[in-house]
């Protein structure tokens, strides 16, 4: 007996096995930074005086990755609508517009956050500055887990995409629900963190 | 409609063909150390999770010597664990409290768990539902590996400067953000674990919906799967924000941050040069998230396996079985909202405690029904007293002890003097040691011959038994009488210093002398297991004359668990069904169908 | 499924007026906050407009508008143990008992 419904959908449930796993694993995710959300409503209600996040933060630079993830989510699903219309050039070159901008994404922090240090604004300057780092530092490595699936997708992974289609077709769309997730979660750092 | 499944590395592992594999032979590394099979996983995290036991309880003998003779010094540990622990022979505070917080962080996280969901959860739960393997047989083996690396961390820990995590499992800032190295290592060992969990919880929820069997409908599934599929959303949803607290206790302790640390501390004189703003609170808030929810996760799988041997043993179906379902889901939901029961004493208003001791008292409903359920099941039954029927039977009384006692620590009234005190660990032993640990064994004797194809000794099972079910009781009961009489927990020296103690430290020598008697009654244990491997009674697929789908595989199942894909007929405890032939008709026997 | 190409192009449709609306919805948020409005007001629009975009990816992007019901119970579950998990901790704050 090999495993059922990797690729196929059992009949009472509609679903493959893949995509209740990666549905759950975001499930927890959820809970993950839901809890440092709370942090961050605790802690500000706490405290005496908290900064509006344009005091300190670059929201400019910010409304521009928000910018860049959502345009890698488009990518992105389009790289899965590419796999289904069975269109491998084009997938490709969805799939490689998400990792890139995904690496965008990455950039802009890298400025973001050198700038930050170079004005020595650390996380344990402030409790506004330690919930900021740690909120968009475990987003960011988050982004990073994404890109390195997705460029395995792209790159060698991509040859399933010859032997089972339909397989494929699967695992790409479930790199792309964990990818769409990191772009929801930035959907709400970004106003929450930056904006009031 | 089959899958195509193409060239990709599950290999060898899921070709079916009914004996030992001829066709591809594995290396011993592949077959044992990195093996993609559930049972060979479960039978690594039960062995490993049974060495953790043992480990803890070996640190745990230890306390029990300071409490019992605060002071006196053993000379011959003194020479093994040298000046930095036990200088002279006599333990110091630092190292005690360094017992106790591994005691309970490896008894918890390391030894039960692994044991109660990652050996009997993967082992059973797809023999149980007629599967071939878990859904996800590369992540089974992940996650093994993932609670092996915090395993090790948490054992590194000892060795480090300063020693191991000492502030107790619980880890409270701002005394744990505080504490020496070992406390990183403690968050380190706790985020390879919670990984472990998260996986392997995602592994089960997934394998129970899709890899049943054809015929097994929800409400056909052994009561143990029930109980695996809640604790694997208990697992799921409760762990990810210990995950964030041990994240943001690590940036507390590496990165200077304030997330638990309050503005104004000052320690030892000196005012920290710390942002503080933060709140101590938050630690525990986030941590009890997680540690209510564990603790339905240490008994919910122990109740299923009591479920599953009263029903074999007393051939009678379960009493109440749908209604002992939706108790289950009543409880795994319910304990996500009742977590700041552990949390009286921190100024909570009077609005904010009713809630939670209203909800409290409200899960303690369902609790009942499931017990009061097992019980009523041995009413009329033809009961068997063999080993693993004792273990279950004694775990129903233990259990209720356990849970009775919990009753005025959830209300916040009673709760004030009770709260840590050693009546808080005389309840959550009774329910965990005598509780769960019971169960465990009974798992361990019942389908010990399914893994192996051969019988426990039943004389060995009964000295095990009947010596360890006093000693448990001598140990945990006088705990309510310390507790009652003020004596707080996690005290170096049992209450030796407080006046109002004099009348009941006695009692601390009784429970330690129980501690080491228990320790010697585990020996006919080890012995049994491991004789019994090589020279246990030889048995067929059923010797108990089960009903549920895992005595349809060969014992021990092969790659791929079953000959021909099971077909289930009916529900999973039809024992003595008036007209049947014989007393038990198994699941996935067709005659008779319905 | 590889031949649902009329399927799939009534989805890339909607793909391109969700990114537009969650480009504008972006741009509206930000303006918002320059406005500086009271917190209380500041942080219902902000959630409201982050509860919009989220959706939309949600629903559409990640094909939850047409998702299966197993799916659906997770993500319920989930969101009431999400609540709780907001409101309980900041509840037993607020409701401190007060020293005089």
């Amino acid at each position: 007996m090999e495993i059922p419904y990797v690729v196929t959908a059992r009949q009472d449930t509609g679903l493959n096995n893949g995509k209740i796993g990666i549905w759950l694993f975001l499930a927890s995710e959820v809970m993950l930074f839901g809890a440092l959300f709370a942090t961050y409503i605790l802690l500000r209600v706490g405290a005496p005086t908290w900064p509006h996040g344009s005091s300190i933060l670059n929201v400019p630079m910010a409304t521009f990755n928000t910018a860049v993830l959502i345009s890698s989510s488009v990518t992105m699903v389009m790289a899965w609508a590419s796999v289904m219309r069975r269109r491998f050039a084009a997938y490709r070159g969805y799939m490689g517009a998400t990792v890139l901008l995904g690496g965008v994404f990455l950039v802009v922090k890298y400025f973001e956050y050198s700038a930050k240090f170079h004005h020595e604004l650390f996380p344990r300057t402030n409790t506004f500055l330690a919930i900021y780092f740690t909120l968009t530092g475990l987003h960011m490595l988050h982004v990073i887990g994404g890109m390195v699936v997705n460029a395995y997708f792209w790159g060698p992974g991509a040859r399933l995409y010859h032997q089972n289609p339909e397989w494929f077709a699967n695992r790409v769309e479930n790199c792309g629900l964990f990818w769409h997730f990191v772009d929801l979660v930035w959907i709400f750092l970004f106003p929450v963190l930056y904006l009031l | 409609m089959h899958d195509t499944g193409t060239a990709h590395s599950h290999g060898p592992d899921h070709v079916l063909d009914g004996g030992h594999g001829g066709h591809h032979q594995q290396g011993f590394l592949r077959t044992w150390v990195f093996s993609v099979d559930h049972k060979v996983i479960g039978m690594q995290y039960s062995v490993t999770g049974l060495l953790f036991l043992m480990f803890g309880f070996c640190l745990m003998m230890l306390m029990r010597w300071q409490l019992a003779y605060p002071g006196e010094p053993v000379a011959w540990l003194g020479a093994i664990l040298g000046e930095a622990r036990m200088p002279g022979g006599v333990m110091l505070p630092e190292f005690y409290n360094e017992l106790g917080a591994m005691h309970g962080t490896i008894m918890v996280f390391l030894g039960v768990v692994p044991l109660a969901v990652g050996g009997f959860g993967n082992f059973v739960l797809p023999l149980q539902i007629g599967a071939p393997d878990m859904a996800f047989p590369k992540i089974n083996m992940m996650s093994y590996q993932a609670y092996v690396l915090g395993g090790v961390i948490m054992l590194a820990s000892f060795f480090v400067p300063g020693g191991a995590a000492q502030s107790g499992w619980t880890s409270y800032s701002p005394l744990a953000a505080l504490a020496g190295s070992g406390q990183t290592w403690w968050l380190l060992g706790m985020v390879c674990l919670i990984t472990s969990s998260l996986l392997g919880s995602i592994n089960f929820i997934v394998t129970t919906v899709q890899l049943r069997a054809k015929g097994l409908t929800f409400f056909r599934f052994p009561f143990f799967v029930w109980a695996q599929f809640v604790t694997s959303f208990l697992l799921l949803l409760a762990f990810p924000p210990l995950e964030a607290a041990g994240v943001l206790q690590l940036m507390d302790r590496v990165a200077g941050t304030s997330f638990f640390m309050p503005s104004g501390l000052v320690v030892s004189g000196q005012a920290l040069t710390i942002s503080g703003g933060g709140n101590p609170l938050l630690w525990q808030h986030l941590f009890w998230f997680l540690a209510h929810p564990e603790v339905y996760v240490l008994i919910l799988p122990a109740m299923g396996i009591v479920a599953e041997i009263i029903a074999n043993n007393t051939r009678k179906p379960l009493f109440g079985y749908k209604t002992m379902v939706w108790s289950l889901i009543w409880l795994g939901f319910t304990s996500f909202i009742v977590w700041a029961h552990h949390m009286f004493m921190t100024g909570m208003g009077t609005v904010m405690s009713t809630f939670f001791q209203t909800t409290t008292m409200i899960i303690s409903i369902p609790s009942v029904i499931i017990l009061t359920s097992l019980m009523i099941s041995l009413w009329g039954g033809s009961i068997r007293f063999n080993t693993p029927m004792l273990f279950a039977l004694a775990f129903l009384p233990m259990f209720g002890i356990g849970g009775l006692t919990g009753l005025p620590l959830g209300l916040n009234i009673t709760d004030i003097p009770l709260h840590d005190t050693y009546y808080v660990i005389g309840h959550f032993h009774y329910v965990v040691a005598p509780g769960t640990i019971f169960a465990l064994f009974a798992g361990i004797y019942y389908w010990f011959p399914k893994a192996t194809g051969r019988m426990m000794n039943e004389t060995l099972g009964r000295i095990h038994f009947w010596p360890s079910f006093v000693c448990m009781n001598v140990i945990f009961m006088p705990m309510f009488i310390v507790g009652l009489a003020g004596v707080s927990r996690r005290l170096y020296d049992g209450g030796l210093s407080y006046e109002f103690a004099r009348p009941v430290l006695h009692w601390n020598a009784v429970s330690s002398w129980g501690a080491w008697a228990l320790g010697l009654a585990q020996i006919p244990f080890i012995i049994n297991f491991f004789w019994s491997i090589r020279h246990g009674k030889k048995v067929d697929r059923n010797p108990w004359q089960a009903t549920t789908l895992e005595w349809a595989a060969p014992s021990p199942p092969p790659h791929g668990n079953f000959v021909t894909e099971p077909v289930v007929h009916r529900g999973p405890y039809e024992y003595s069904v008036p007209g049947a032939k014989t007393d038990y008709l198994p699941q996935f026997d067709a005659t008779e169908a319905r | 499924m590889g031949d649902h190409s009329a399927d799939i192009d009534k989805h890339i449709r909607i793909y391109v007026v969700v990114f537009v609306s969650l480009m504008a919805l972006t741009l509206i948020t930000v303006a918002i906050s320059y406005l500086h409005l009271p917190l209380p007001y500041a942080v219902a629009v902000a959630l409201a407009v982050a509860c919009t975009k989220g959706s939309l990816v949600a629903c559409y992007f990640m094909h939850l508008i047409s998702e299966k019901r197993l799916i659906f119970m997770v993500l319920a579950l989930t969101a009431v143990l999400f609540l709780a998990l907001m409101m309980l901790p900041i509840f037993t704050v607020a409701d401190r008992v007060q020293v005089p």
